[in-house]
């Protein structure tokens, strides 16, 4: 939706592009393209960018598999099917926030109000869905709408009235938790806490698709990889430009498919206990009944998988994508090569915002209801670290809507793991000191490998 | 000679009741290296601003290829054919050399990219330049020396196929080797037959590749000379006194605005 509005004027300025100067033939490109090789070449220079600090995700990966290697060996239920399943969800409110916060990151600024933000998209759906009766669809589109309003006016305040960022998002994070309060005190229905009884609302998060389902979404998404990697080598071989080696692509999409063939064959299988019968009460008589298999993948899965693949499509392949790496690269450059900042300044809040919205809905949907917490305490905090963790940069220019979905499975990991392992008083308290310090690793990390680039870029 | 890609004639600028251009003529022509020099607060970046219309022009005419054009935005000097190659480089750093060669104007079939078609002509402008240093196009700019980076920059206005190019400082934080390849390259992008402005504070450099010299002194046009007319020592002169010999201003001109 924004991609369209902040593409700047219909035809770029200067000569055609699509036909380019008359002085590009094959050999003069040979003469600037890197030596062709195979895998071995691929990897070396993997290991050379890694090398000169551009580590991306690679760091939060590593991290991500130490923690549940520690986590499953100290306490072994932390492996099991049911909890399997619950990292993915209780990851997922985190994950769309952060997502949303990896474009305004992009550009180096930051949305502090994104937690609140989700709180008060909540309490606005809790509220006209229990309170005013509105449909299902009616009542999460108005929290979107909300998050997209949201967007707009910090963007607005940020790009066009020039407060910074941090200032003006700190501001609007107080005054969203006021909004919220209004709308659970306010209002036909419950007050104070909002219990959300549409089902639909509810089982968004909880729910899980049936496991047909999820074998033919793995389908579609190996061969939808599949097809786009291989087109895109195809293309550029055939238009004489280096492409990965066929071999590498194969590689990829064979980890690809195993990887999702592992989670979707454990998250298929029966993960509600025992799976013995049990007696329940039916129409005054007891009966036995075998309890309903708990299987599938849950639907947050999907949902996630869906904005991953919108947003880095848009940001890999549009122009529009281009210019938010740009602005955050260097807003003087992206300012003189004629692209409106301003414009994609705001945008990147908007997204923020929206996909803030549906963390808020997610939230909710958790829950099963929406108070004056929804979306407060360490939400947007847990939501930047997991952005951070998964190799965004907080400098600006850096940062894929992928960190973000690795991020916060780190992040749910130690929060999940942490429960289980730390029981009593403190639990609470080794959690968030823990969290903290991975955060502050991944600043570190960030920091770091930012200043190994920048010696590097000078060599 | 041939008629000039760009002309400006009485060419006057001021902030507030700092006149800081008093009718300067300037003129650049297809294949040839414009130098422009003149000492600190002369007024080169102020009329190079005018010239890539980041300033408008208080009164004078602008010419370009022979017909008057009015320049009020960047944007109208870019579809003019006016590139301006800034000293602090316009590159971003997290973005690879075609990337940023088709900063603001990318290649593009419906909403997607077309990676294809920028990669091949930003290969191509490079290798029109002879350029050999760099070794992928797709390399991170963050990963280039300072001279690639201009390279980079000025093979932009090649992509482009601009008409006037102006070079602000091209080498001054470059080393003695990566000085001699842009300078080659400045020679190179005048051979294409572009009108090349370059503003330089080093008179080697001047000297060295210059087929004319235009000298700003205190806001006024001192002198506008040929490469064989005249040697480092005059050069010298001309920028720190705005005359030299029978050249350049009056001498109570030249010291009026002191």
């Amino acid at each position: 939706m924004t991609t369209s509005s902040v593409t700047p004027e219909s035809s770029p300025a200067g000569p055609d592009p699509d036909a380019p100067p008359a002085h590009g033939d094959l050999a003069a490109v040979a003469a600037t393209a890197p030596i062709e090789g195979g895998i071995g070449d691929y990897f070396r220079t993997y290991v050379q960018r890694v090398r000169s600090g551009d580590m991306g995700s690679l760091p939060a990966v590593a991290g991500l598999i130490v923690l549940v290697i520690v986590f499953w060996i100290l306490h072994p239920t932390f492996g099991s099917l049911a909890n399997f399943s619950d990292l993915l969800k209780q990851a997922s409110p985190t994950i769309f926030i952060a997502m949303g916060l990896v474009f305004v990151l992009l550009l180096g600024e930051i949305d502090l109000a994104a937690g609140t933000a989700a709180g008060v998209c909540a309490a606005l759906m809790a509220r006209l869905s229990v309170g005013y009766g509105w449909p299902w669809p009616a009542a999460i589109g108005a929290a979107l709408v909300a998050g997209l309003v949201i967007g707009l006016f910090t963007g607005w305040l940020c790009a066009k009235v020039r407060i910074p960022s941090f200032v003006v998002t700190l501001a609007l994070f107080l005054a969203f938790q006021g909004v919220e309060l209004f709308f659970v005190l306010n209002g036909k229905g419950a007050h104070g806490n909002i219990s959300i009884t549409d089902n639909v609302i509810t089982d968004l998060y909880n729910g899980q698709m049936e496991p047909w389902l999820g074998w033919l979404l793995l389908v579609i998404a190996v061969v939808g990889y599949a097809l786009v990697k291989l087109q895109q080598v195809t293309s550029r071989s055939r238009a004489g430009l280096i492409a990965e080696p066929v071999s590498l692509v194969v590689l990829k999409v064979i980890a690809l498919a195993v990887l999702l063939a592992v989670a979707v064959y454990l998250l298929n299988r029966n993960r509600g206990g025992t799976g013995g019968t049990q007696l329940i009460n039916q129409g005054g008589k007891l009966v036995m009944v075998r309890p309903p298999a708990l299987q599938g993948v849950p639907w947050v899965v999907l949902m996630i998988g869906f904005f991953f693949t919108i947003w880095t499509f848009v940001l890999t392949r549009t122009r529009y994508g281009r210019h938010v790496y740009a602005v955050g690269g260097n807003t003087e450059a992206a300012r003189r090569a004629g692209i409106r900042t301003d414009r994609i300044r705001i945008s990147v809040f908007v997204i923020s915002s929206f996909m803030a919205a549906i963390g808020g809905v997610l939230i909710a949907s958790n829950t099963h209801s929406v108070d004056a917490n929804t979306g407060g305490g360490n939400t947007l905090l847990l939501a930047v670290g997991a952005a951070v963790i998964g190799g965004t940069s907080l400098f600006g220019g850096r940062g894929r809507p992928a960190d973000a979905i690795i991020g916060g499975l780190v992040v749910a990991v130690i929060a999940n793991g942490m429960a289980d392992l730390v029981q009593g008083n403190n639990r609470d308290s080794i959690q968030y000191i823990v969290t903290g310090a991975v955060l502050l690793l991944a600043a570190a990390v960030d920091a770091l490998s930012r200043r190994r680039a920048g010696a590097a870029g000078l060599g | 000679m041939a008629e000039p890609a760009l002309s400006l004639r009485a060419i006057t600028k001021s902030f507030g009741p700092v006149e800081v251009l008093r009718s300067v003529d300037f003129d650049a022509y297809a294949g040839q290296v414009t130098a422009l020099v003149g000492d600190n607060g002369a007024g080169k970046s102020t009329l190079i601003k005018c010239i890539g219309g980041t300033y408008t022009i208080d009164s004078g005419q602008f010419f370009f290829e022979g017909r008057e054009a009015h320049v009020h935005s960047p944007r109208q000097a870019s579809e003019l054919g006016i590139e301006i190659v800034y000293q602090d480089l316009a590159l971003c750093d997290n973005l690879d050399i075609v990337q940023n060669m088709f900063l603001g104007r990318e290649s593009h079939t419906g909403p997607v990219l077309d990676e294809i078609a920028m990669e091949k002509a930003a290969a191509g402008a490079l290798a029109s330049l002879h350029v050999r240093t760099v070794k992928s196009v797709r390399q991170r700019v963050s990963s280039l020396s300072g001279g690639q980076r201009q390279t980079v920059a000025i093979a932009k206005s090649v992509l482009w196929q601009s008409k006037v190019v102006i070079l602000d400082e091209p080498t001054a934080a470059l080393g003695v080797a990566q000085t001699a390849q842009v300078l080659e390259l400045v020679r190179r992008l005048a051979d294409q037959g572009i009108a090349v402005v370059l503003i330089s504070h080093n008179m080697n450099d001047v000297l060295q590749v210059a087929d004319r010299i235009a000298v700003l002194y205190l806001g006024q046009m001192a002198a506008i000379v040929d490469r064989k007319e005249v040697d480092q020592q005059q050069l010298v002169e001309l920028i720190t006194t705005g005359r030299t010999g029978t050249t350049g201003l009056p001498a109570s001109s030249a010291t009026a605005g002191v």
